[in-house]
């Protein structure tokens, strides 16, 4: 079911596609065997026919999508919120209550999908409607609204009237009991649409984009730019999907003791004890790093790069064996890399000087065709000149110091000495109610007490190992 | 006519030797692969502070480090966060109250945000007499600024509602490079941990892979059934993660130039407003139309964990850099740190 379809060259495009999804749902919640028990509910002194309650709405959604409590009342919100579902008994809150409070479906013909957006026009109709059927029967707001109307689309007031009336006396002729039911579907319709002031509007959702596509021009220029594109890709190496799903598996195996979310810190999360000593022992520059920390530099050579104690390091094992000019080169390229443009020349020439030049202080290693690539590109020195320089000196460490560091006592030396934080024990202040945990691991605390959603707002912590109080 | 509808024909053609050629690669289903690999059970994040002080809807926030973020909304304030001890460093009033996107610079020295106005404006935090001023204002986008990302404190990538995005140089205040070719407006952009490409995800349902030296599109994903809202890269650089209005996310492996796995349910209808990875990149994060966060096994494509919380829509998420919380900003007007 296309909701707003366009046209020309566009691509077909559905606004609001949640839409369907839950008219699709909302169709089998009517369905005549599987569906949802309908009965007569009583409203004051009538009768309506075909309605349900909360309750009912709840229960068959835990039951059709074997979901949680917490689920069930999510979904169903939302059905009451974009006016699939109606409440009987207090209109202008658009809320599930799971008790027998009585609800409706909403007549297919106001649903959002084909009445959306609310036209200025009907809204008229409506108000007019109200206003003619007593006098003074609109609210503050719709008073407001009925005005600001009046005055904008006054050139058809007569018809707005005159379809009011004719509206008006069409449903005198219903039997009550109709008649009551369409005023319902109607009300409820616009309470979703037009919302009174203070209100959350529910159907919001924020800028306009456009559904036309008229800024590219679908033109033979475009087309031999998509063959070309299409042709460069066809072309590409593919990798094994198990190869690369492997490596996602491996990663995150990997990483989990580093991911504090998955697997909680040592010596304690910050945002739970309020002890930031875990920021104060992983800062910048510490001088005796943790366990975790100096292990993650054996994961990658980006990774010992990144972290500015691990490339001290990795230039102090450098300077043993007189190849530090190696990673000053490479952090010298780096920084023209990322720095600003007017200075981009005077560093390149500095770069030169101290790098590159024929009996340079710190001259690096670069084979004979990149060097003169990149001296080509020195004519007229950008941003990006001495990338490949830079690359092939970063694979020269890479391939050779890196693996060599990560064998070499220093690093070995280093990972004996580095710290594993004593995990912060709980400590009970009689002043304070709060209790504090040390790192419970969200991911596997949980697994102690399943619980089946109940537990929401429980204020209850679960215990961690290792706790223990002290004075 | 006839010449182009022979382009056009020949294009979608090829297009369709590319997806045999994808199919080609796919030697193993996920469910097959994964099956050795341990269950993450339940995730239960609680809220640890509540960032009060918008009075109108947070359109983004992005962290600057570990306890630092900037928080844009329609009240037309541009918010830095002491998110620690919850409190404002910096509260910037923004010429535009239409605001739809914010950035921190990963040296903590500058902020920028845009949206309706088309400018990208680069506030400096770092003034000389500690006033926070806008240091450029970046203006050439025909259409509205939804995303901003700092490359450096020189340089910043947008993407924009007139279905480019751009490189600028911050000194100059000009384009340096444009990246055209996607047929709908860009909904969002993520830069590579290496920073030598960046994803751009558009109301095409397609995400694309751009390289920022020589501006080409490298590669591009299909699959979504509606425009694409958030988009990211999995931690190690190898894969794309994109999030849409189908109510699904994707995760797009760079190498195999496939999409490899979707994150979705039947319960699910509402759609991907924003996502982001843990660190580990074993739990995504995603924020949604219907006031809720999911958390996502991304390897075995399940639900572990719901944050509820929101009274509106989830329009931002971001975990901070070093792994430790995510932070959720709604139309609810709050931000929230979880973990």
């Amino acid at each position: 079911m296309t909701i707003k379809t366009l046209s020309q060259h566009g691509v077909q495009r559905q606004q609001m596609p949640c839409l369907t999804k839950m008219e699709r749902m909302i169709i089998s919640m009517q369905d005549p065997d599987m569906g949802i028990k309908l009965r007569n509910q009583r409203l004051l002194i009538t009768v309506i026919p075909h309605a349900m309650t909360g309750a009912d709405i709840f229960e068959w959604l835990i039951k059709k999508f074997s979901i949680s409590d917490e689920e069930a009342l999510h979904i169903g919100q939302i059905f009451v919120k974009y006016g699939y579902i109606y409440p009987l008994k207090e209109p202008r809150n658009l809320i599930l209550k799971v008790d027998n409070s009585p609800y409706r479906f909403q007549t297919p013909y106001y649903w959002m999908s084909t009445r959306w957006p609310a036209s200025e026009l009907d809204y008229a109709i409506y108000l007019a409607k109200k206003n003619i059927r007593k006098q003074g029967e609109l609210i503050e707001y719709e008073k407001e609204c009925y005005n600001a109307l009046h005055k904008r689309i006054n050139h058809t007031w007569d018809f707005v009237v005159m379809q009011a009336r004719e509206q008006l006396r069409a449903s005198k002729q219903r039997r009550k009991a109709d008649r009551i039911v369409l005023e319902c579907q109607e009300q409820a319709y616009w309470l979703v649409n037009r919302p009174p002031p203070g209100t959350l509007d529910n159907i919001d959702h924020g800028p306009e984009r456009r559904t036309t596509n008229t800024r590219v021009q679908l033109n033979a220029d475009f087309y031999k730019k998509e063959i070309e594109h299409n042709r460069i890709s066809l072309a590409r190496n593919r990798v094994k999907s198990s190869i690369c799903l492997e490596s996602y598996v491996k990663y995150c195996e990997q990483y989990q003791p580093h991911d504090p979310i998955m697997q909680g810190c040592l010596p304690s999360n910050p945002w739970i004890t309020d002890d930031i000593m875990f920021w104060n022992m992983n800062c910048e520059t510490v001088s005796v790093p943790t366990k975790l920390r100096v292990e993650r530099w054996s994961f990658s050579f980006m990774e010992l790069l990144s972290d500015p104690v691990g490339r001290k390091e990795f230039l102090t094992y450098l300077e043993k064996e007189f190849s530090a000019e190696n990673l000053c080169f490479w952090q010298a390229c780096e920084d023209v890399r990322h720095g600003e443009t007017s200075k981009i020349p005077g560093k390149v020439d500095e770069v030169y000087k101290q790098f590159l030049a024929p009996g340079a202080s710190r001259w690096v290693n670069i084979d004979s065709k990149t060097m003169e690539k990149t001296l080509e590109g020195f004519k007229r020195p950008h941003r990006f000149v001495l990338d490949d320089a830079q690359m092939h000196i970063y694979f020269l460490m890479k391939k050779d110091s890196y693996p060599r560091y990560l064998k070499s006592d220093l690093y070995k030396n280093l990972l004996a000495r580095a710290v594993v934080p004593q995990e912060t024990k709980k400590s009970v202040l009689p002043f304070i109610h709060r209790q504090r945990h040390s790192s419970p691991s969200p991911a596997l605390a949980t697994q102690a007490a399943e619980d089946d959603g109940k537990t929401k707002n429980s204020n209850s912590f679960k215990s961690n190992s290792g706790t223990a109080s002290r004075l | 006519m006839g010449e182009m509808e022979q382009l056009r024909k020949e294009a979608e053609s090829l297009k369709d030797e590319i997806t045999a050629a994808r199919k080609a690669v796919q030697d193993l289903t996920l469910q097959d692969h994964v099956a050795g690999t341990a269950v993450v059970g339940r995730v239960q994040l609680k809220t640890r502070k509540t960032l009060r002080g918008h009075l109108s809807k947070i359109y983004a926030v992005h962290w600057g480090d570990s306890k630092l973020c900037v928080s844009a909304s329609q009240d037309g304030k541009l918010i830095v966060w002491d998110s620690y001890t919850t409190n404002k460093v910096h509260a910037i009033p923004l010429k535009s109250s239409w605001v739809m996107t914010c950035a921190y610079a990963p040296s903590g020295n500058m902020v920028a945000c845009g949206g309706l106005d088309n400018m990208c404006s680069i506030y400096n935090l770092k003034g000389k007499d500690g006033n926070v001023k806008v240091m450029r204002e970046l203006a050439a986008h025909t259409g509205y600024l939804s995303c901003c990302r700092f490359l450096n404190d020189n340089e910043i990538i947008t993407s924009s509602g007139d279905c480019t995005c751009v490189l600028w140089d911050i000194e100059t205040g000009s384009q340096k490079t444009v990246f055209a070719g996607h047929l709908g407006d860009c909904m969002s952009l993520g830069v590579a941990p290496d920073f030598n490409t960046f994803i751009s995800g558009a109301c095409d349902f397609t995400a694309k892979l751009w390289d920022i030296r020589d501006g080409q599109c490298r590669q591009t994903f299909g699959g979504h059934e509606s425009d694409i809202n958030a988009i990211g890269f999995f931690p190690n650089g190898n894969a794309v993660i994109t999030g849409s209005d189908d109510a699904s996310c994707k995760l797009y492996d760079l190498r195999s130039d496939q999409e490899l796995i979707t994150y979705q349910d039947s319960g699910i209808m509402c759609g991907v407003t924003s996502l982001a990875p843990s660190l580990s990149g074993r739990l995504i994060l995603a924020g949604y139309d219907d006031f809720n966060c999911n958390i996502w096994d991304s390897l075995k494509a399940e639900r572990v964990g719901v944050l509820s919380g929101h009274d509106n829509r989830v329009s931002c998420i971001g975990v901070t850099p070093d792994g430790m919380a995510c932070c959720t900003g709604s139309w609810d007007s709050f931000l929230k740190i979880w973990n």
